[in-house]
């Protein structure tokens, strides 16, 4: 397979810097509002910060990919003595939880690096410096186009509903439109 | 659309469980903004004067302010409500932590709580789901503790919970209202939620907050943002390291007590003891402190540090913030830091308020040494101070014995008492306990800001001005140099002028005329803070904030879509300011009781006191009773609060 060049886009998470203010998630949500900065929701961020106060963990996790089911384990990682549960780390916008979903359609969030911004937003409003960002280049073997927010949603919807309601939904729109 | 405020109120009868969802009017925000503003309004409009605190006509009112829930730094606060059982005045006692954020985010500006629950009880908010739920399995446990019960009990990690603990459930008038690293702690909003049987408030809200111009609002909080960023870099010069930053006193990331040891006083807020700093207590507090901080904390959406997750030695953990860190180990004159890293764990489950509590605990200790109070009240308590102050702690919060007439605080106490007990319940300003601060020469501004302000809390009434006079020319220059915040150009000279003694110096200097005008603009920045929800660390109390009133115009007509300029700003405060008076004078509050402690300053001047008084109350538009006039109160569109007094014969011929 050929080789493409691709640009990796990292954050770095420090948790150990967080104050648990969670201006991450007001910031990432009212970027993403449609129009941007009309409103802001932290449920419907795509950066969460797992809070448990009493056990020092204040640990800000990114939305990645849409899950169809969920997972058959359940990791509990020990780190420092502090017991990170179940889905802690993961990233994973699955019906297991109420993570990283559209609070009224339940469609996945996902981070998009806040796509047509310079810089990841969540970076730039993180004053206690938790957050760096980072870009490289890296040679990759090609893969399929990456699905759009809009494929990710109706495939969650089909999954959600059948595909048949979904086309049916759809048909419905679009004579009403 | 509502814009920044969702435009509910949820209504809660706690007698029959009834609860309502009920839209606000979008004039009301008009004419008094929000959070303090709109709630004083509630209260005036509903809780007459007759009421008692313990009534169940007294109403709870938790509310968040007009910007909690925007990108808008540090706007955290809830403030909550009620007549207080301790000087029977509309207090107001606020909390940052993440309550009210996530209150808004529920779709509601405000809980407004009515008449008493027949059985334990807390509310479930999420988003249009409410319920009243048991809370009888709940009672007796700490007001930390339940937080997290209630969040497992629900399956909601992300719920805040605001609670009370054993102090709240058993009325002393001191208790406080907890949640995360925060608590409502002054003037007894726990004995109002005990009295309710409300024994805790969860929230969980996943809606949104609109913006009206959602980009214009970006592009000021970038500036803001901008200064957050200097300022925490270039820390003003010339100033105590505690006053030269931004952000609530930074207690847990300042180690050096050098100036509060020695500064304030020790023991029922009696000694000054002026060579306490020394090398080895220096040593030994940095490292108690180090080794209890686990991690610093922020309240909602703030950069700052304020608070600190504590794990010290055995004691379960806790979260810390601000000045309690001294106020157990002062007030029982204890040498140990640890004393108080151990003592405010207690204290913080119990449930009450970390300046109030330990100063009622030094006075039972000064009533015992001056025989007032005998062996018999003290029977059981350990021989050391340590265990005695604990001892204490622990009956107050129970009530038991002594502590049933301690914990209605020291003016009601030494009432109970008699005796002379008097005589040491001397640190109070409206039946309230102050910070122990005694002085030497009367400082004018003060003087004006601890007598009149409803905060009847010195802590939160100071802010943008200096405590004190620079010592040099170039000081005061370089102070002056970059000062955005000010609201008149003139004040700038007021500060070049002032010296720290001499004919410039207090009491004399700032003369009453400007006395009246900086305490005018320190209480007009307290009275936004409050109405937007935002942190009076940002703004009103501390030097050279983010936030000022030449920015807040622009933020609130961005977020809101009303257009408002500085002057009707400040109009709209000041409308709410004069409602919060009215609403205490109509309860008996007048001139005779806006004073300071009397021990406050050893050089008192009682001619000049009665001047800066009458020179406030005539620049204010009141009368020399500390009433509003009927001009002023037209003058502000509250003809109806006029009326109201003039009837009830608090005002007379306009002017009382
Ligand atoms: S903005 Fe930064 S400090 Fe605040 S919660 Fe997010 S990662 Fe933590
Ligand atoms: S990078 Fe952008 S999209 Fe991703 S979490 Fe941060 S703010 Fe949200
Ligand atoms: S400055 Fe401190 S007290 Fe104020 S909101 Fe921020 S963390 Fe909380």
């Amino acid at each position: 397979m050929a080789t493409v060049k691709k640009r990796i886009r990292t954050i770095k998470v420090d948790a150990d810097k967080c104050n648990g203010c969670r201006g991450c998630e007001v910031i990432c949500s009212a970027i993403h509002a449609q129009p941007k900065y009309s409103s802001v929701n932290p449920a419907r961020s795509r950066i969460r910060v797992i809070t448990h106060r009493l056990q020092d963990i204040w640990l800000p996790v990114f939305a990645g990919e849409y899950a169809r089911s969920e997972c058959a384990g359940r990791e509990v990682y020990t780190i420092a003595g502090k017991q990170y549960d179940e889905c802690g780390f993961c990233r994973a916008s699955c019906p297991s939880r109420g993570l990283f979903k559209e609070p009224d359609s339940g469609l996945p969030l996902k981070c998009d690096m806040c796509e047509g911004e310079d810089r990841p937003q969540c970076v730039e409003w993180c004053l206690s410096h938790v957050l760096t960002y980072e870009e490289r280049e890296e040679e990759v073997e090609e893969e399929a186009e990456k699905l759009e927010d809009l494929q990710i949603g109706l495939e969650a919807l089909a999954d959600k509903f059948g595909v048949e309601k979904v086309k049916d939904a759809m048909a419905r729109l679009s004579r009403s439109e | 659309m509502r814009y920044a405020e969702m435009g509910y109120h949820l209504e809660v009868d706690l007698a029959t469980g009834n609860i309502e969802r009920v839209e606000t009017d979008p004039k009301i925000t008009e004419l008094h903004l929000g959070g303090l503003g709109t709630s004083v309004k509630i209260h005036w409009d509903r809780v007459p004067p007759e009421t008692k605190p313990f009534d169940p006509e007294n109403l709870l009112v938790f509310s968040t302010g007009l910007f909690n829930g925007t990108p808008a730094f540090s706007a955290n606060r809830t403030v909550v409500t009620f007549v207080s059982p301790q000087s029977e005045l509309l207090a107001y006692p606020m909390m940052g932590g993440f309550w009210s954020a996530e209150l808004k985010y529920a779709g509601y500006d405000k809980v407004i709580f009515k008449n008493k629950s027949p059985k334990w009880v807390y509310l479930w908010i999420k988003d249009d789901h409410v319920e009243l739920r048991d809370a009888s399995h709940l009672k007796g446990t700490g007001a930390l503790e339940v937080q997290d019960l209630i969040r497992g009990e629900l399956h909601e990690p992300d719920a805040q919970v605001a609670a009370i603990g054993l102090a709240g459930e058993n009325r002393c008038f001191t208790a406080s209202i907890e949640q995360s690293r925060s608590s409502s702690s002054r003037l007894g909003g726990g004995a109002i939620m005990g009295d309710k049987k409300l024994k805790a408030v969860a929230v969980r809200g996943t809606k949104d907050v609109q913006l009206a111009r959602g980009d214009e609002f970006m592009k000021h909080m970038k500036d803001v943002m901008g200064y957050i960023n200097f300022r925490n870099s270039n820390p003003i010069p010339d100033v105590m390291t505690i006053m030269s930053g931004i952000g609530s006193p930074q207690e847990m990331v300042h180690t050096d007590e050098k100036w509060h040891s020695e500064s304030f006083s020790w023991g029922n807020a009696r000694t000054r003891r002026k060579n306490f700093w020394t090398k080895e207590i220096e040593e030994s507090w940095t490292s108690t402190q180090h080794a209890a901080i686990k991690r610093l904390i922020s309240c909602f959406n703030c950069p700052q540090h304020c608070g600190a997750l504590i794990s010290y030695k055995d004691v379960p953990r806790y979260m810390m913030k601000c000045f309690s860190k001294l106020t157990y180990a002062m007030a029982a004159n204890v040498d140990d830091l640890g004393f108080s890293f151990r003592t405010v764990q207690r204290a913080q489950e119990y449930g009450v308020d970390g300046f109030s509590t330990p100063q009622i605990l030094a006075f039972a200790i000064e009533l015992k040494e001056a025989g007032i109070l005998t062996d018999k009240d003290f029977e059981g308590a350990p021989p050391d101070k340590e265990g005695r102050f604990i001892w204490l702690l622990d009956r107050l919060v129970r009530r038991e014995g002594i502590g049933d007439v301690l914990a209605d605080g020291t003016y009601w106490a030494a009432k109970k008492i008699g005796n002379g007990a008097e005589e040491f319940a001397h640190n109070l300003i409206k039946k309230h306990e102050q910070l122990p601060i005694k002085l030497s020469m009367l400082d004018p501004l003060y003087f004006l800001m601890y007598s009149t302000n409803e905060k009847i809390s010195i802590t939160q009434i100071e802010g943008n001005w200096p405590q004190a006079a620079f010592a040099t020319r170039e000081q005061r220059e370089r102070f002056v140099k970059e000062w955005p915040q000010l609201p008149d150009e003139k004040f700038k000279q007021y500060l070049l002028d002032w010296e720290p003694r001499g004919e410039k110096g207090i009491p004399y200097f700032p003369t009453p005329d400007m006395c009246c005008e900086i305490v005018d603009w320190m209480e007009m920045l307290h009275n936004i803070d409050d109405a937007l929800g935002v942190c009076a660390g940002m703004a009103s109390f501390c030097l050279k904030p983010p936030y000022h009133i030449n920015n807040y115009p622009q933020l609130i007509s961005a977020a809101t879509g009303m257009d408002v300029d500085r002057d009707e700003l400040k109009r709209k405060v000041n409308r709410s300011r004069n409602l919060h008076r009215a609403f205490n004078n109509r309860r008996g509050m007048a001139r005779a009781d806006e004073k300071p402690p009397k021990d406050h300053w050893k050089n008192r001047f009682p001619e000049l006191e009665e001047n800066l008084l009458t020179t406030y109350y005539r620049y204010k538009g009141w009368n020399d009773n500390g009433i509003p006039t009927r001009k002023r109160l037209e003058e502000l569109d509250l003809g109806y609060v006029a009326d109201d007094l003039e009837k009830r014969g608090v005002l007379t011929n306009g002017h009382g």
